[in-house]
């Protein structure tokens, strides 16, 4: 289920704005990859570029590749609805349908894939994408109560379990704590590490050592300067990012020397 | 318990800057000004009505047919809301469509443009609507008529006249222009509220796979929802009320029917009244009064139906 991606000199635009410039990194499968650095360094542009999130904004496109396990995202026989089925995202604020109930969050993806599905089927799916996003023991005496209801850190996990209720192969996350307290954070955390056993997940965030903790393999973007695009300074096992890297500015970031 | 109440003794009087209190006592005078306005037309409406709904039919001098308040005015609400009701139910589909593609379908400019247009078909006065109604919408709807009682006349929407014809000056015409007048007014309304749908929810919608129209499904209405239900009720509201362009497009006989396209139709309050108010003296205007009472309050009724719908689903809203 859970996909490797290959990006090679992937330059994202929006219009004629050079946003993000050269792009090449490989994300393993079954990992967490994080993406670091300063803020409008681009990596959430490039994060939503893996599922072609940043088209919403209008005269946004890409030169270059994004290759899932092979096929490559951006072929023009390739409808950007279904790469995002493929392909799940979590956003920074929480955001479940406040108009839906717990159980129809939950099952709003699959009704999308239009799958008709029993009572049943749909009870189980509910339940297992619940349980994997951890929040089943606390809501399941009220399903039927609007998603809106929960605290910050519960409708953050909605959205996680919304996001793996139409098993995705790859999880995006941007920035999936930034609006949580530190509890709700941890909890999250924890998700993750379970999570990465049958995703692939890429998550972008500004909190180094939840970088630190959760991720495999840390990938660090920064500008080259003011007005000019966000680039990929460097990647590797993130071991190897926070103790020994190889560019200064990396070191430098990581440090808290700047940024 | 002595302790508290000492507490709140002591407690400091909240500052009140001369700036709080005048927009306060302003705002506060505004909102009473617009009660007394409603109270006073309700009294009035009450008092001068009295007479005419106590009358009985000999005094008011055959000007109701014979007839006492209540049967007079029974047909004039079948066909105020009759007539509403259809306007609405041509309106409120339409302007979703023309509001949902100026604000997540056209491109930008052509949408400015066409968001103006419709802002100008609302200051059209009515009577213009009434004239071209009247002159142009009628006669050309005249064939369409026909070849609905051909061929959907077993349904009794659809009947015509007994004789075999129809008739333009159809209660069917007569909505078709309240539902031209009460269009940009609900399509204001549901644009203003469309391109206020929070980001965050849309793109929750298209990061799942949704299409352009899943996420409208998903995100945009159930987010509008209450707005769509406020326009609605607006433009309900003015369709209940519109006197000239009824009174001048449709030809009633105060019956109570069904049928939408024959020659004889149910008037409404409004335009009741303003065709026969000239010639109205005595206990008859009192009357005209009265039926201008019910119309109040079938508006007052329309606006609580509505408030409990957008109620029912409060915790659904996305307020929270």
């Amino acid at each position: 289920m859970a996909k490797s991606i290959d990006v090679s000199d992937l330059n994202i635009y929006y219009g004629d704005f050079l946003a993000v410039e050269g792009v090449n990194i490989t994300i393993p499968a079954k990992s967490v990859t994080a993406f670091i650095g300063p803020s409008g360094c681009g990596k959430s542009t490039f994060l939503r570029s893996l599922n072609r999130m940043h088209e919403v904004i209008k005269g946004a496109h890409v030169d270059g590749k994004v290759l899932v396990d092979g096929t490559d995202l951006y072929a023009a026989d390739m409808d950007p609805v279904n790469v995002r089925r493929l392909i799940g995202m979590v956003f920074q604020r929480p955001n479940p349908f406040p108009t839906m109930s717990i159980y129809d969050n939950v099952l709003a993806g699959q009704k999308l894939n239009s799958k008709k599905m029993k009572k049943s089927e749909a009870d189980d799916t509910v339940e297992r994408a619940l349980r994997q996003a951890g929040l089943w023991a606390e809501v399941k005496d009220r399903l039927n109560r609007p998603g809106s209801g929960l605290s910050g850190g519960q409708q953050q996990r909605l959205c996680i379990a919304r996001a793996v209720a139409v098993q995705p192969e790859i999880l995006l996350m941007d920035e999936p704590c930034s609006a949580l307290d530190p509890i709700s954070t941890s909890v999250i955390e924890d998700l993750i590490h379970e999570l990465k056993t049958e995703y692939t997940i890429v998550i972008v965030t500004h909190n180094m050592q939840q970088a630190a903790r959760v991720s495999d393999d840390t990938a660090f973007f920064n500008l080259a300067g003011v007005g000019q695009p966000g680039k990929l300074v460097e990647s590797g096992r993130t071991e190897k990012i926070f103790s020994n890297p190889d560019n200064p500015a990396t070191e430098a970031y990581i440090q808290g020397r700047f940024g | 318990m002595s302790s508290t109440t000492e507490r709140e003794k002591q407690a400091p009087r909240p500052v009140r800057r001369p700036g709080d209190r005048i927009f306060e006592g302003l705002s506060t005078s505004a909102g009473i000004l617009i009660l007394l306005t409603l109270l006073g037309v309700a009294i009035f409406l009450t008092l001068e009505g009295l007479p005419g709904i106590t009358a009985s039919p000999d005094d008011l001098g055959g000007k109701t047919g014979g007839k006492n308040f209540f049967a007079y005015v029974w047909p004039l609400v079948f066909g105020t809301v009759w007539a509403a009701v259809i306007a609405l139910l041509i309106a409120v589909p339409v302007a979703i469509g023309v509001a949902l593609y100026i604000s997540h379908y056209a491109p930008r400019r052509l949408s400015s443009t066409l968001g103006y247009v419709i802002d100008l078909l609302a200051a059209v006065p009515s009577v213009v609507y009434g004239l071209w109604g009247l002159l142009f919408l009628s006669r050309e709807l005249a064939p369409f008529y026909q070849w609905l009682a051909d061929h959907l006349g077993f349904i009794p929407f659809f009947a015509g006249n007994p004789s075999g014809g129809v008739s333009a000056n159809s209660i069917l015409t007569a909505s078709l222009v309240l539902a031209v007048m009460v269009l940009p007014i609900i399509t204001a309304i549901c644009r203003e509220i469309f391109l206020q749908t929070p980001r965050l929810h849309e793109e929750a919608a298209l990061a799942l796979g949704a299409t352009r129209w899943e996420m409208v499904r998903l995100s945009v209405f159930p987010y509008a929802r209450s707005g769509i239900v406020s326009a609605s009720m607006l433009g309900l509201g003015r369709a209940l009320g519109e006197t000239m362009a009824v009174a001048m497009v449709l030809s009633a006989s105060g019956v109570v029917t069904f049928n939408l396209i024959g020659s004889t139709n149910p008037s409404t309050i409004a335009a009741n009244i303003a065709l026969q108010f000239p010639e109205a003296f005595g206990t008859f205007t009192n009357v005209l009064i009265a039926t201008g009472l019910v119309l109040f309050v079938i508006t007052f009724a329309a606006n609580f139906v509505a408030r409990a719908i957008v109620e029912r689903r409060k915790d659904f809203s996305g307020a929270n």
